[in-house]
């Protein structure tokens, strides 16, 4: 199939949209799909064959932050003549909510076109105020995907309709084998965390916490942290005595990124809510870490039910504390938790995940029904 | 003069109104023709799961029980006649279909069959949501006071939600681990 893919948010800033579209191109592409991807750039140098920039995306207020966005008549223009070249099967526009390419590729296309939310804000005043106008530009959208429940949820409430439900993809063999940061995890044990460390709904304070009442009882045991944020803030809540067996890394490289996955006995994921899939967790799964997580729905959902991985209360410090403390003393609970993770985590490769938006792509066009993506012309 | 201003403005006024009564019809056209892509792509992805579970049960994999449930569910699915005893019958299948792959958790050497028949539920799951998501779609834009009175919709029916269950058996690559493993 050729496949056209619309991002609305620049590819120069990275996000988790741009990362998403730039993965399921590339999984589409070696599933033998020729893929074209519109999407607004600032620097049009060092592209891949098949990105196309759209120009540059502006700065404007949007949804309460301040968005860079394509828009306007020339944006129109050059989605029009994309879409009059690509001779696409079908097109897959991403958050067309967002006023930007993906929401003028709706209203010039004429054809299957094929729309994924990432969205989940149960309170988006945006999607709100809007819904009546996108009606029009949604109406056309064939087949509707939501990477999330809660993405799938916000998209319902807002614009009624429904969607399927395909998750955000991992990349399974670039986690599966790495080599351990030098010297971890060591015969104490080891705990570790991922991801922002000022940010507190990802929960590092809880896991603060825990190895504060953990590192007590176990003379061994050392934390390791990567994420960006203040690493002093984060040292002043470690008791005094502990501080010399807590690593702080900060912002890490991609690919310390996974060596960190494989550096610790149990990679710990205290989120108190606010998470709408765990991408981490999928990320920790593939590289086959015994996971501990707080009991989301989200986590609850790619643990399959706590037995790809542990769950415990949301925020309860002292339990993290226990079930990590039982784990540690059960290598072979670690190893099959490991073992299931790595078994569960296959419904989120890529591989699998793209083929399941292929499914979609025949859903909308159906065999024998065929013709290309048109574009409407000017008024 | 001021009746040729009447004029001007009455056929300015009269050219809007049909500009945008005929944008309104021609946006109910297109979600009906959308409806019938989703139809369409329902029907297939129904009959193509009818197939693939004929052929699961003629291959005999699961077991001579097994084969006859599938076969049996299978056969009353495709001689449904009107939308409801179909509605039934499909249903039926996919409640067969979970049954009778969760109860086989040894490592058939049909990996493939079992793929193309995770594949084709799936495909039925998708293509409901999208037909029934379509429907959604027209009694909105139906649901309109001037879309009621003026007919803008024509003669064409009112859709009516296509209720199943087409909840796809539990994904076979993550049961049998090393049946699918490479994931060609």
């Amino acid at each position: 199939m050729r496949v056209g893919l619309v991002c609305p948010y620049t590819w120069d800033v990275p996000g988790g949209v741009q990362q998403h579209v730039s993965d399921l191109a590339e999984a589409l592409m070696e599933l033998g799909h020729e893929v074209s991807v519109l999407t607004p750039c600032d620097s049009a140098t060092d592209l891949p064959g098949h990105i196309v920039p759209a120009g540059r995306a502006v700065p404007v207020p949007y949804n309460g932050s301040v968005a860079r966005l394509a828009f306007g008549l020339r944006a129109a223009n050059r989605v029009r003549r994309w879409i009059r070249d690509g001779g696409f099967d079908v097109l897959h526009v991403h958050e067309p909510a967002a006023p930007s390419l993906s929401l003028l590729a709706c209203w010039v296309a004429d054809g299957p076109i094929v729309a994924t939310f990432h969205t989940c804000n149960p309170r988006s005043r945006a999607m709100a105020a809007s819904a009546g106008m996108l009606q029009t530009a949604l109406e056309k959208v064939n087949g509707s995907i939501a990477v999330s429940e809660a993405a799938r949820k916000t998209m319902v409430e807002h614009l009624g309709g429904d969607a399927v439900l395909i998750p955000n993809g991992v990349w399974v063999r670039r986690y599966a084998h790495a080599d351990p940061l030098p010297g971890w995890p060591g015969p104490g044990g080891a705990l570790g965390f991922l991801g922002r460390m000022d940010e507190p709904r990802k929960g590092l304070g809880v896991l603060v916490d825990a190895f504060n009442e953990l590192g007590r009882r176990r003379p061994g045991l050392r934390l390791l942290i990567a994420g960006p944020g203040d690493a002093a803030q984060v040292r002043a809540r470690i008791d005094a005595d502990l501080r010399d067996r807590v690593t702080i890394l900060g912002r890490v490289s991609d690919a310390d990124k996974v060596r960190l996955y494989h550096s610790v006995d149990l990679f710990c994921a205290p989120n108190l809510g606010g998470e709408s899939f765990g991408i981490i967790l999928t990320e920790a799964m593939a590289a086959g870490a015994t996971v501990l997580a707080s009991d989301i729905p989200a986590f609850r959902q790619v643990l399959r039910d706590g037995t790809a991985g542990t769950l415990f209360p949301v925020g309860d410090a002292h339990a993290l504390a226990q079930q990590a403390e039982k784990l540690l003393d059960d290598p072979g609970r670690r190893a099959e938790l490991s073992r299931a993770a790595r078994r569960a985590v296959r419904a989120y490769d890529w591989p699998a995940v793209a083929a399941d938006v292929v499914r979609v792509y025949e859903a909308v066009v159906p065999a024998g029904v065929g013709g290309l993506v048109g574009a409407r012309t000017e008024r | 003069m001021t009746e040729v201003l009447i004029a001007v403005c009455t056929l300015l006024v009269l050219l809007s109104v049909s500009f945008y009564l005929s944008w309104r019809a021609s946006r109910l056209d297109r979600l009906h023709s959308r409806l019938e892509t989703a139809q369409a792509a329902l029907d297939a992805a129904l009959a193509r799961r009818g197939a693939v579970v004929g052929e699961l049960a003629a291959s005999g994999v699961l077991g001579p029980a097994a084969s006859v449930l599938l076969s049996d569910a299978a056969a009353r699915a495709r001689r449904a006649e009107d939308r409801a005893e179909r509605e039934v019958a499909e249903s039926n299948l996919s409640r067969v279909l979970r049954a009778v792959l969760a109860e086989c958790d040894a490592v058939p050497d049909h990996g493939d069959l079992l793929a193309e028949t995770y594949a084709a539920a799936r495909h039925v799951h998708i293509a409901r949501r999208f037909y029934n998501d379509t429907v959604t779609a027209i009694h909105t834009a139906r649901s309109s006071r001037l879309v009621g009175a003026l007919h803008l919709a024509g003669h064409a029916r009112l859709p009516t939600y296509f209720e199943m269950d087409d909840e796809p058996p539990e994904p076979l690559d993550q049961r049998w681990p090393d049946s699918t493993a490479s994931g060609e």
